[in-house]
Formats: C-alpha cells, sequence, structure tokens
C-alpha cells in the first residue's frame, strides 16, 4: 500500500519547501520527501531576485523591471513577472523575520569576500549592514576564524566605493574554543550565552564580547561581525550586543557552512509543518513507475523500498551543486525521473577557459514548458504530472546573475500552486 | 674578471636550482632568473616520480644507473620532499613475457633492487590492482614533490649567497666581442620578492659566464645569441586523482606506450602520460582525448580509476633533445639522457653554456657536472656538496616528538605539516597567535602560510606550490580567500585582489579538464560561492562605480536592529 498525497514534491531545497508551501496553502494535501543536506547550508542566507542580465549588466537597481527582456527560455519568463511578484509576497508572509519587502529596489550587502552584492530580500540581521546606508562602519573579524578577514573586508569595501568609512579590527573571542572551532560552536555559546573566563572572571559570553570590541569603537554607529550570531536567538544577541555598544550590529552573510542558510532552513520547514505538509527527510528517491503519467515513486528507507503516490509531482532536487543533475564523461542528465536535459555532446563545450566565463554548463538544466513540465528531447512533455522547480531547471546562470533564490522561490510558487490546483 | 666569478643561470625548475645551489655552495657569486615562479616551466609539471631507474632499465641502461644512484642521495639529502612508496611494474596477461624478464635482467645489470611477486601477492599490496595481472616487479621508486625540492635548492643556494629574481624574463644575452658578458632581463616587479602593482623595469647582470638551464625554453635563449639549440618539446597529459587509488607506484611492464603510470602524490594519485612532440613550448592544445586515454588505459590496471572523481589535468613539455644527426622521428625514441653544450666548442661563443634532455631525477647529477664544467672555466678547484650535504628542511631531525601537541595542531593536520616542513617544523609552526587551519583539504595552517608569503611575495600561486594549499578536492573552492586575506597583513587591498584573481584563474585553468561528475559539481559549487556569494565576478572594485544612493537603504533611518528588537520585545525567540 502506497504512502498517498495529492502533491509529492521531491526535494528540500529552497525551491522544494515554497513548492510544497505553495500546494499546503492552495489547500493540497502535500508531502515533501528530501535526501540531502539542502544547498541552504552553503548559501549566504540572502534572497536574490535578479542582480544582473545575462548580458552582464548591473548591478540592477530594479529587478523585475529587467525580467520582461530576458531571453524566452529562463525560468522567469515561464512563470512571468507577475507570478515572481506574488512567490516573493509568499516567502515574506512565511518568513516575517527577513527584510526588503518596503520595496522593489535591490538592495546592495556587504560580502564576506569584501565585494557588495544586490539582493531582494535579507535576514533582518544582516539589515543594519545596508551598503547603500552611511553611516560609518567597523567591522570586527575573530583571530580564529579565517573566513572573515575584517581588516580585509573593509579595505575591499572601501575599494568598492560605499559611501562610508569603514575599518576593520581582529579580536580573540571570548572563551575556550580551539582554532579550528566550527561557526556552529560560536553560535552555540552565544546562544546558551554561557560564562566565559576573562582575567579570571566569569562574564556571560555577549557581553565578554562586547567588551572586546568596546575599545575598538572610533565613534562608528554600527558594528558587523561574521554570521556567527547564534542559531536560535540570534535577534536577542545582536540586540545585547547593540545594548552594549550602543551602535547597531549586524552579520556580514558567509559562505558554508552558513548560520543564515540554516535559520531560514529552519523558517521554511517551520511554515511548511505549520500548513499541515507531512515531511519525510534522509531517503532518496531510487525509481518510479509510470509512463506518459508518474504513477508512483519509491524511496529507500532502511534498505527497503517504499512506495509513494501522489496525483502531482514536483521535482525540485538542484542543480549540479545539489545533485539534482549530474554528469559523467558522457554527458549530463537528471537521474530520478531522467528527463532529458539539454546540452553540448562536447564536453569541452561545456566550459569557457576564463574563471568567470560565460559556461554553459551553468545553464545546464531540464527544459520546460510554461506550466514548468521537463520536456523530452522533442519537446513533448516528459509526464503530464510532473513539474520542476528549482535550480534543476536550465535556462538560467543563477551565480552570474544573482537570481538563484528568487527562481527557486517563484518557479516553487507556481509549480506548488498549479500542482495543488490539478490535484482537484 | 674579479677574484669571484659570477654566474648568471637561467632557469628556475629543478636543474637552473640544482646548478645555482652547487655553485653558490662552491663558493661563486650566483644570481638565477626565472621568467615565473619557480617551477614555472616543466618542473612543476612532471608527474613527481622519483625513478628507481626501472623504467630505463631495458631501453636506455646508462640513465637506468644514473637514476638508481641519485635516488639514493635524493632520499638522503631531500627526506622531507621524498616518499619512498616503492614502485611495481605489473604485468597484464597480454604483455609480454620476454620484455618482463629483459626489464627484470635490465634492473640487475644496473644495479636496481627487483624482485619478481606474484599477482596475489600484488594484490595484497595494492588491492585495487585488476584482478588479471599475472605478476609484478618491485623496485624501489618513490614519490617526489617537485615543488618542495626546488624551492629548498633555491633556499639553500640563498643560504650561501645567491640571488634568486623569479619573474624575471630573460629579453636579451649581452654579447661583446664575440662573448657571452651577461644577460637582460624583465622584472615583472620589483627585484627580489614578486609584490603586485610594483614597477618592474629592466635590468642588465652583468656576468662572468651564463648557464642556460632553461629546459624546453632552451632554443628562444639561443636565438638571442644567434645560436641554434634544437629543443624537441614534447608534450605530456598527467591526470591527478582526488584520492590515492594506490599507495605504490605502478608501472604497466611493457615496451613504451601512453598512460602507463600512476604516482601516488601527497593526498591524491597522478595518472600518466602521452608523449608528443610539440612547436611552442608555451602554446599547444589541451585535449579531451588524453584525458580520456589516462582513464580508459590506466583502469586496465586499476579499474575503479574508470568511476573515480579526478580533480585536475595538467600538461608538461619535455625538453628533449638529441644530436642534429640522429634524426628521430617518434619523440618517444629520443634519449633521456642530457646534454652540455658548450658554446664556445660548439659555436664559437665563449661565455655560455645550455644544458638539454634530462631528467628530473637526475637534476643533481646535472648540475654537479656543470658547476664542473664553470669552475674549469674558472681554474677553481672546489668540490660539490650537494650529493652530502641535506636542503633546508631535510636536516637531522626526529619525526617522533609529538608535534600536534606542541604546537597545538590536531591530527592529521599536525602529522601533515611536519611531513612537509621536515626540520624546518619547529621555526615555521611556533607562533604566538592561533594557528588555525586554512586550507582543510590538504592541512595547511596559518603559520605555515605566513612562512610561504615570507619566502614568496606577493604571490599567492607561490604560496601554493610551497604549501599545497588549495591544492586539494575543492581546488580553492573554500581556501582561496582565506589564502587572499593572509596576504593582507602584509600587502595593501589591490595586490592582494590582483594575487587572488591570478589564483583562482590559475586553478580554474586544469579543474576544465575534470568537469563531469563530482567535480563538475564541486565546480558548480565554487561558482556559486564565489560568484554568487561573494560576487567577485562582478566586483565593483574592479568596474564601474555604483549609485550606492540608488539602492535600497532600509526600511528606517535607524537602520534594522529596530525590527530585531521588535521580535525580542514581543517575547518571540527568534529573529533572523
Amino acid at each position: 500500500m502506497a504512502i498517498e498525497s495529492e502533491v509529492l514534491v521531491i526535494g528540500g531545497g529552497l525551491g522544494g519547501l515554497t513548492s510544497a508551501l505553495a500546494a499546503a496553502r492552495e489547500g493540497a494535501d502535500v508531502r515533501l520527501v528530501s535526501y540531502k543536506q539542502s544547498t541552504l547550508r552553503q548559501a549566504s542566507g540572502l534572497v536574490d531576485v535578479l542582480g544582473y542580465t545575462p548580458d552582464g549588466d548591473g548591478p540592477l537597481t530594479n529587478p523585475y523591471e529587467a525580467i520582461p527582456s530576458l531571453p524566452e527560455t529562463h525560468p522567469y519568463r515561464k512563470v512571468g513577472v507577475g507570478t515572481v511578484r506574488d512567490a516573493l509576497s509568499l516567502f515574506d508572509d512565511a518568513v516575517p523575520t527577513y527584510e526588503g519587502e518596503h520595496t522593489e529596489t535591490n538592495a546592495l550587502l556587504p560580502t564576506h569576500g569584501g565585494s557588495i552584492k544586490p539582493t531582494a530580500r535579507y535576514p533582518a540581521g544582516a539589515s543594519a549592514g545596508l551598503a547603500s546606508d552611511t553611516r560609518d562602519t567597523l567591522l570586527v573579524g575573530i583571530e580564529e576564524m579565517v573566513d572573515f578577514d575584517a581588516p580585509h573586508v573593509a579595505a575591499h569595501l572601501d575599494a568598492t566605493g560605499v559611501p562610508f568609512d569603514v575599518r576593520g579590527e581582529t579580536i580573540r573571542f571570548p572563551g575556550d574554543l580551539r582554532a579550528d572551532a566550527k561557526v556552529t560552536r560560536y553560535a552555540k555559546l552565544l546562544d546558551t550565552n554561557s560564562e566565559v573566563a576573562v582575567r579570571g572572571r566569569m562574564v556571560p559570553a555577549r557581553e565578554a564580547l562586547a567588551q572586546r570590541v568596546n575599545p575598538l569603537l572610533e565613534g562608528e554607529e554600527r558594528v558587523g561581525f561574521p554570521a556567527i550570531l547564534g542559531d536560535d536567538n540570534p535577534g536577542a544577541i545582536r540586540d545585547a550586543l547593540g545594548d552594549h555598544l550602543g551602535v547597531d550590529v549586524f552579520e556580514v552573510p558567509m559562505g558554508p557552512p552558513s548560520l543564515p542558510g540554516l535559520r531560514l532552513e529552519d523558517a521554511l520547514f517551520a511554515a511548511l509543518d505549520e500548513a499541515g505538509a507531512s515531511i519525510e527527510t534522509g531517503n532518496p528517491v531510487v525509481d518510479f513507475e509510470g509512463e506518459d503519467r508518474i504513477e508512483q515513486v519509491y524511496i529507500e528507507k532502511n534498505g527497503a523500498k517504499i512506495p509513494n503516490s501522489a496525483d502531482q509531482y514536483v521535482l525540485a532536487t538542484g542543480g549540479f551543486v545539489g545533485k539534482g543533475v549530474e554528469s559523467d564523461r558522457d554527458g549530463v542528465y537528471e537521474p530520478v525521473f531522467d528527463c532529458h536535459v539539454p546540452h553540448a555532446t562536447d564536453r569541452y563545450d561545456w566550459f569557457e577557459g576564463e574563471l568567470f566565463g560565460d559556461h554553459e554548463f551553468a545553464r545546464y538544466g531540464v527544459a520546460t514548458d510554461d506550466d514548468l513540465r521537463p520536456l523530452d528531447a522533442s519537446e513533448h512533455s516528459e509526464f503530464e504530472n510532473l513539474r520542476a522547480a528549482g535550480s534543476v531547471l536550465g535556462g538560467y546562470d543563477f551565480a552570474a546573475e544573482k537570481s538563484g533564490s528568487g527562481v527557486s522561490i517563484a518557479t516553487g510558487y507556481a509549480a506548488g500552486q498549479r500542482a495543488a490546483q490539478e490535484a482537484r | 674578471m674579479g677574484p669571484t666569478p659570477h654566474i648568471a643561470v637561467i632557469g628556475g625548475g629543478s636543474t637552473g636550482a640544482g646548478i645555482a645551489r652547487d655553485l653558490a655552495m662552491r663558493g661563486l657569486d650566483v644570481t638565477l632568473v626565472e621568467q615565473g615562479n619557480l617551477t614555472h616551466g616543466t618542473t612543476g609539471r612532471m608527474h613527481g616520480l622519483l625513478h628507481s631507474g626501472g623504467r630505463y632499465a631495458v631501453s636506455d641502461q646508462a640513465s637506468a644507473t644514473e637514476c638508481i644512484e641519485e635516488n639514493r642521495v635524493l632520499r638522503d639529502i631531500a627526506s622531507h620532499c621524498v616518499e619512498m612508496t616503492g614502485g611495481l611494474f605489473v604485468k597484464r596477461p597480454e604483455d609480454s613475457e620476454e620484455y618482463f624478464q629483459k626489464k627484470l635482467s635490465g634492473c640487475e645489470e644496473c644495479g636496481i633492487p627487483a624482485e619478481v611477486i606474484s599477482g596475489e601477492e600484488a594484490r595484497a599490496m595494492e588491492p585495487h590492482l585488476a584482478k588479471d595481472i599475472d605478476k609484478a616487479i618491485s623496485v624501489p621508486d618513490g614519490a617526489i614533490d617537485p615543488f618542495r625540492l626546488v624551492v629548498a635548492n633555491a633556499a639553500s643556494a640563498q643560504e650561501h649567497g645567491a640571488r634568486i629574481e623569479t619573474h624575471s624574463k630573460v629579453t636579451d644575452l649581452l654579447v661583446e666581442s664575440g662573448e657571452v658578458v651577461g644577460i637582460e632581463v624583465e622584472h615583472d616587479s620589483s627585484p627580489g620578492k614578486r609584490v603586485h602593482g610594483t614597477e618592474g623595469g629592466t635590468e642588465q647582470i652583468r656576468a662572468d659566464y651564463v648557464v642556460n638551464a632553461t629546459g624546453a625554453w632552451a632554443g628562444r635563449i639561443g636565438d638571442m645569441a644567434g645560436l641554434d639549440i634544437e629543443v624537441r618539446p614534447s608534450k605530456g597529459v598527467m591526470t591527478i586523482m582526488n584520492i590515492r587509488q594506490v599507495d605504490t607506484v605502478i608501472n604497466r611492464c611493457r615496451p613504451k606506450g601512453d598512460a602507463d603510470i600512476v604516482v601516488p602524490h601527497e593526498t591524491t594519485a597522478i595518472l600518466g602520460t602521452t608523449d608528443e612532440e610539440v612547436e611552442d613550448p608555451e602554446d599547444y592544445p589541451e585535449e579531451q582525448w588524453e584525458v580520456d586515454m589516462m582513464i580508459d588505459t590506466l583502469s586496465e590496471l586499476i579499474p575503479m580509476l574508470d568511476e573515480a572523481r579526478t580533480i585536475r589535468s595538467f600538461w608538461g613539455v619535455r625538453p628533449l633533445y638529441e644530436p642534429p644527426d640522429v634524426g628521430s622521428d617518434d619523440p618517444t625514441d629520443i634519449t633521456r639522457d642530457f646534454f652540455l653544450l658548450d658554446h664556445d666548442e660548439r659555436d664559437d661563443l665563449p661565455g655560455m653554456t645550455s644544458i638539454v634532455g634530462g631528467k628530473f631525477t637526475t637534476y643533481r647529477m646535472m648540475g654537479e657536472q656543470i658547476a664542473d664544467h664553470v669552475c674549469g672555466k674558472f681554474g677553481i678547484d672546489a668540490d660539490c656538496r650537494t650529493a652530502d650535504e641535506p636542503l633546508p628542511g631535510s636536516e637531522d631531525f626526529s619525526v617522533l616528538r609529538d608535534y600536534m601537541d606542541e604546537f597545538g595542531l590536531r591530527s592529521p593536520i599536525g602529522r601533515r605539516s611536519v611531513e612537509r616542513l621536515g626540520s624546518r617544523a619547529d621555526e615555521v609552526l611556533k607562533t604566538d597567535g592561533p594557528n588555525p587551519t586554512v586550507c582543510a583539504c590538504e592541512g595547511v595552517t596559518r603559520a605555515e602560510i605566513q612562512d610561504a608569503i615570507r619566502g614568496s611575495g606577493s604571490d599567492l600561486n607561490a604560496v601554493r606550490i610551497r604549501t599545497r594549499a588549495s591544492m586539494g578536492n575543492c581546488q580553492g573552492g573554500f581556501c582561496s580567500h582565506r589564502m587572499a586575506s593572509e596576504l593582507h597583513s602584509e600587502y595593501d587591498e589591490p595586490v592582494v585582489r590582483e594575487a587572488w584573481d591570478e589564483l583562482l584563474q590559475e586553478r580554474w585553468k586544469g579543474q576544465r579538464h575534470a568537469l563531469w561528475g563530482e567535480q563538475l559539481s564541486q565546480a558548480a559549487l565554487n561558482y556559486a560561492l564565489h560568484a554568487t556569494t561573494q560576487n567577485r565576478d562582478q566586483d565593483p572594485a574592479d568596474g564601474e562605480p555604483v549609485d550606492f544612493s540608488a539602492f535600497d537603504s532600509g526600511r528606517g533611518q535607524t537602520g534594522g536592529s529596530v525590527d530585531s528588537a521588535d521580535v525580542a520585545a514581543d517575547g518571540g525567540t527568534d529573529g533572523y
């Protein structure tokens, strides 16, 4: 007897979560299954919509205005700019701790590499760090933390022409963390606000951290830290630090493992849970049945193949990074349903010689019709009840465009909503 | 001519560095110039095999004999660069029994310890060998780190007073009254250590004698004085696997052929190679079929290679040379022996000798012969000491100490640091500040990076070859910005940015040839980290000014903490 639902979403990243949420809010009985850790732990947690055109023009002030001019094969063109706006509204509603919904204008945020990048939504914890905010800034790095060298980031930011003075200082983190401590160890210490020894006296961690930073302030009105300020209580930690220091405190988004990415994942899972969807993580879809229609899929669990059936399916397994698109020396393929992935037959056409060249591989993924149904090589839909969302889609280079989160949210929303409507 | 002759050595590969060390140790004044980093040419693009001589035991016994002699010397003087893995010549059923026997007797004739072992014994040593391997000959092949070796030779030469100039390209030979009297070089940045963005310039370096040790580039130097040095550059591909499928050097026991060797090297295994003549040592095609051939052919020896992950491929150019009257058609027929071309005797142009041909394993011996030759020119009677005096890093040194505890490093990072640093571990790893890991793939800590920066200026590729940072699975995806930040304590931001970009581009160059499966997934992740998270592809620091006022400056004038305060005041536990 198969586990049944109206809509089955495969994949637990931003595309899958949004898709399941949209379907659930549409009233459908939704089940989400995911296998690997989602790529959100590798993402900065910023929600980009469109920062640059495929030709490299930008940074764009208004991402929505540029969408109608994108190539027809772009996922945004499949769903349309209205759907992109609606999808962002769903996101704003589901994740109220994000900001940026007050305007259609992109924000510029500092990156941990010292550059700035355009984005449409940002965690509240990053909002005091906006690069268009003219207040002078102190960045504080941790001596042991090689991913964020505050003096270097500050100097690089200055070179981008930011409209404020920025300095970087490096401190030793209070407490007895090892040189190679993971970001989660710092976060935990601040979450629990455990006491740490400072010159023989026990001081709560937040206060101890502020004490290290306080003498370094030279009149700056805001202080930025790497994104380590708590996993469970980031708002309270920022406020505590801000109170001690008398400034606004923000986090600079970081690379993996990214706390803002993990917090976003937690928030979306919580919203999905609240919307009543059933969620199963940690087990892969290994097989399916069906010709023109997917009848059921098999999920491997403890060595057994458990059938799951649904009326409608959403494929949101990710791209090359998330392993929703795979390759070998002979070609590129989609491993779950073997959907067609258009690609050059010569492997040496997949990439360019320049590091940031116009790499074809970055645009590889399934092609779809306007209803997000994957198309086979002769441009017929692979299955009448399968839609695709997120990075498994081809036709756009999210890294160059800074459009990854936006495409996942917009196509996830569209695929989930349409699947739910059709399931009735 | 002054009392101490000044010798200009052109070429910072193993040969040039070996010559420079030898001459400096004999008390001569030495200036070594290299157009790129040390090992920029062929030395940095080899498979890292320390030959036992077994490969030449049938075809070229003179070379084989030299190899086993130098193999023993290098184990001694360069112990921190050598891993004595041992090697096997394995025979598949279709490979010639006659050749197997010739190999065995050839090894014996050349004094190479060789022993026949059964297929079962070979598989007991190397479980991933193919099931149908008949038998194998065990020889003392090893793995050697060419970067570390050349850097150590250059460091030793410097300790003995030599001047080392990298990123200094020879633009002319100075010829006066029918004699070579020096070189003209174009410095990429100011003389001394390379610093991006500092102004270089032309320098004439007068010398009492010039040694042209530029290998595949020797003809270009010769052209500057109208000399005809017919080097026949031959390219070979090498493909790097992400793990060591074998811990022993695996050679295929057959006469000659492409794709017949796997060398375990540090955390990787290197598959090699091909042998194809090229016109230009800097401009030749790097093609897919070459990579595919490595994998397909060597899978016959080690089947798991077929599905294994490669992290990059690179090509090297052999500096093959043969006297003009030999005329081999096939580059594999050209001798691996080296030739000392005294241009006085050969071309009636005194003042310069070129060294061409030869092999990495015998670099020291070549250096000794050149140094003897140069000393002979000046009537200097000084003994060669390079076979006896260990290189910096290979001095007496106990690996039994507990370095992990002593330097606060975790195993295996501490162990690997100490293996790389050898006897220099103390001076490098004893630091006052915390010593976090910068490159997790290769276990390289801040202290090692800082030590390399002290030795190589702002050049992150020079830091890379000294430390192996960014040479592991992620190919710099996770650590290149960290390496850049380590530079920032010493250098200004624009210098750091240029060095960082150069490192990223260099890492991409070889990774392009491994873009399928796991490594394409890795490349896509690296691209996302660098372009999406860091926005390094559209970095405004490199491009047009941005109108910041046209972008969102936040909901309120006071910035973001107002909102988070609301969340907390609400009794909520969560604010993102």
